[in-house]
């Protein structure tokens, strides 16, 4: 044994000066840091977020005002180097200002069915039994409507506006995350460590807490972030059908639509909105996929 | 007073399938199994996979519900209202597992790990993780090295000793070591054999030790307790056991063990097969099957544990006076 000048006086103190381990979370880190892509499409992701954000920085024009004169004007157009849309409006002001609602639609409604279905999930995976037989079931009967329908109907009863856009969303979103919560809660629980925090004496609070969520959580995440695409896409059906932001709302879908009748005369602007759709959303499936991928690490 | 007390604990588990998921079957894990462990011995449970070891274990440290049969501890029934309750239980028994990997949460360092017992029975912070430094010391890991590392950073090993650590965490009076080296590497395992005893003497631990190795757990144990098909067969102090074993199955279970000296090899596997289906044990002796001393009375009466020699006891008809065995005494010595 050690001499007793080694035995913690003040264990804080020891374990201070202890040399640090390489936790999980900083594995992935690292990983990420390697990963080239991943890192480019958050960059890009990141200016949008600036550029949505600090929109009067950003553009010139008011998003609102349009003069029936300079409707439809090509890109490239001298003052306007996107154009104007049917109305007149500068469309780069639309796209940054219509980016606001749009991230706002498509990040939102898959945060809050993160921690609505991240709960329920989880409880059902944890309980077993006769709760998580009600809960799957229950969460089954949603999963029966694809997810499209769903969110129309819940804002055709509802009506259109940003809001219910949001809501129809979560609730749309809320039966995958259960899903996967269930799924990942249900191993962890039966591994060795956990039966060994039983046998501590833990309550199910307390397990759930420190030897369940930090296990859980990374799958969960991942997933999560892999829906943000689908909801930037959902959201902008929706408004492009007219459920979801109304005029004179900037909003990609939105945009989409009016210029639909544009498409004959100027389809390079008619195009934009959908080209941001796509890019914003598929900037969101790497950053997901490089996630998931920094997160396979092999302990 | 024997410090644990397990009086005809018996588990059975369901098997489901078929159209509804119905009851099948059901698999006779442990059966009326009965035993005790006095304060400061070391008990070793051995038997092939499937005898019903682990369960038993699980059964005892109440991670599992049990069918029927009753557990004390120094005397007092555990869950039953006046008598110790399950949280009680596990401040004064611990265990520690086969699989030194899964049974640390990959997420926390080791020195959390080891802290979360006493933490969660309401020592403060600082004094649960004063302890798990301490521990760790005792276990022969250098707290500064050691503390904040992560299970994947460690050794086979080194973790198993972070396990020992935070079975000790709560100060528990018994301690079940599942298997608890079965996975290491030879000379690990002879370190961790050692640091065992070392804490024993040190912490005054009474030990259950569960393995299929009987060399070790001849090494180790103070009594042998030998179980088949979720029944002891035979219980017994160690040096009774593998001089003369009683039972036919420890009897075939010591001559298949290879022998060191190559003068003397053990040339035929005296017990051939395997253990037979948990779910439809044989009638009456469930080692009749493979026993080569089976008569009409093995397959027809399921032997009792009955008391031989100086403190052991055997389930068998041979040893049981007036059972009808051809080989059993006559009569009943009253």
């Amino acid at each position: 044994m050690a001499d007793a000048a080694v035995l913690p006086a003040d264990a804080n103190l020891v374990l201070k000066r202890a040399q640090q381990g390489k936790s999980y979370w900083r594995r992935v880190w690292e990983r990420l840091l390697d990963d080239k892509v991943t890192l480019a499409v958050t960059a890009v992701l990141l200016l949008l977020l600036v550029m949505v954000v600090f929109a009067p920085w950003f553009t010139v024009h008011d998003p609102y005002t349009g003069s029936v004169l300079r409707r439809l004007k090509p890109v490239g157009t001298l003052g306007h180097w996107l154009g104007t849309d049917e109305v007149g409006r500068d469309l780069w002001s639309r796209m940054v200002y219509g980016g606001r609602m749009s991230l706002l639609a498509g990040v939102v409604p898959v945060f809050l069915a993160l921690l609505i279905g991240g709960f329920l999930g989880i409880l059902a995976g944890y309980m077993g039994g006769f709760v998580n037989s009600v809960i799957m079931r229950l969460t089954d009967v949603l999963y029966a409507f694809p997810s499209i329908l769903l969110a129309i109907a819940i804002t055709g009863i509802l009506g259109s506006g940003l809001q219910n856009t949001i809501l129809a969303l979560t609730i749309s979103f809320i039966p995958p995350i259960i899903r996967i919560s269930e799924s990942v809660s249900a191993q962890t629980r039966h591994l060795d460590f956990v039966e060994a925090a039983r046998a501590s004496g833990a309550r199910p609070l307390t397990i759930v807490r420190y030897h369940i969520l930090n296990n859980v959580l990374g799958p969960i995440l991942v997933y999560a972030t892999s829906l943000i695409s689908i909801c930037i896409i959902l959201a902008a059906g929706l408004s492009f059908l007219g459920l979801g932001v109304t005029p004179p709302s900037a909003e990609w879908g939105l945009m989409l639509n009016n210029l639909r009748q544009a498409l004959w005369v100027s389809p390079l602007v008619a195009a934009l909105p959908g080209v941001m759709i796509f890019i914003t959303s598929m900037c969101f499936n790497l950053m997901s996929d490089g996630l998931r991928q920094a997160m396979d690490v092999r302990l | 007073m024997p410090l644990l007390s397990v009086e005809n604990l018996t588990k059975h588990f369901a098997v489901k399938g078929g159209w509804l998921n119905r009851t099948n079957g059901v698999v006779q894990a442990v059966d009326d199994v009965s035993f005790a462990v006095s304060n400061g011995e070391t008990l070793g449970v051995v038997g092939e996979s499937g005898c019903g070891k682990s369960t038993t274990a699980r059964l005892i440290m109440h991670l599992i519900a049990r069918d029927s049969g009753r557990i004390r501890f120094a005397g007092r029934l555990v869950g039953a209202a006046p008598g110790l309750s399950r949280r009680d239980l596990h401040r004064q028994m611990q265990m520690v597992f086969q699989d030194s990997y899964a049974s640390l949460n990959p997420r926390l360092p080791v020195v959390t790990s080891i802290a979360f017992a006493p933490f969660i029975h309401g020592l403060g912070k600082a004094a649960a993780f004063k302890r798990a430094m301490q521990l760790l010391e005792a276990v022969g890991l250098e707290p500064l090295q050691f503390a904040n590392r992560y299970p994947h950073e460690l050794s086979g090993g080194q973790r198993q000793r972070i396990n020992i650590a935070r079975a000790l965490a709560l100060e528990p009076r018994i301690v079940i070591l599942d298997e608890a080296v079965s996975a290491l590497d030879k000379s690990v395992e002879a370190q961790v054999l050692n640091l065992l005893a070392d804490l024993k003497a040190q912490f005054d631990l009474t030990y259950i030790f569960i393995s299929h190795d009987l060399n070790v757990v001849r090494y180790i144990s103070d009594r042998v307790m030998v179980m088949y098909l979720g029944k002891v067969v035979e219980i017994g102090p160690v040096q009774q056991i593998y001089r003369s074993p009683k039972h036919p199955y420890t009897q075939a279970l010591l001559s298949a063990m290879p022998s060191m000296d190559p003068r003397r090899r053990t040339l035929r596997a005296p017990l051939s097969g395997d253990p037979p289906n948990p779910i439809s044990p044989p009638s009456g002796c469930r080692f009749r099957t493979r026993c080569p001393f089976a008569e009409k009375v093995c397959e027809a009466v399921p032997p009792e544990l009955l008391a031989v020699a100086a403190s052991g006891a055997v389930a068998c008809h041979m040893s049981a006076a007036g059972s009808g065995h051809s080989r059993a005494d006559k009569t009943v010595a009253h």
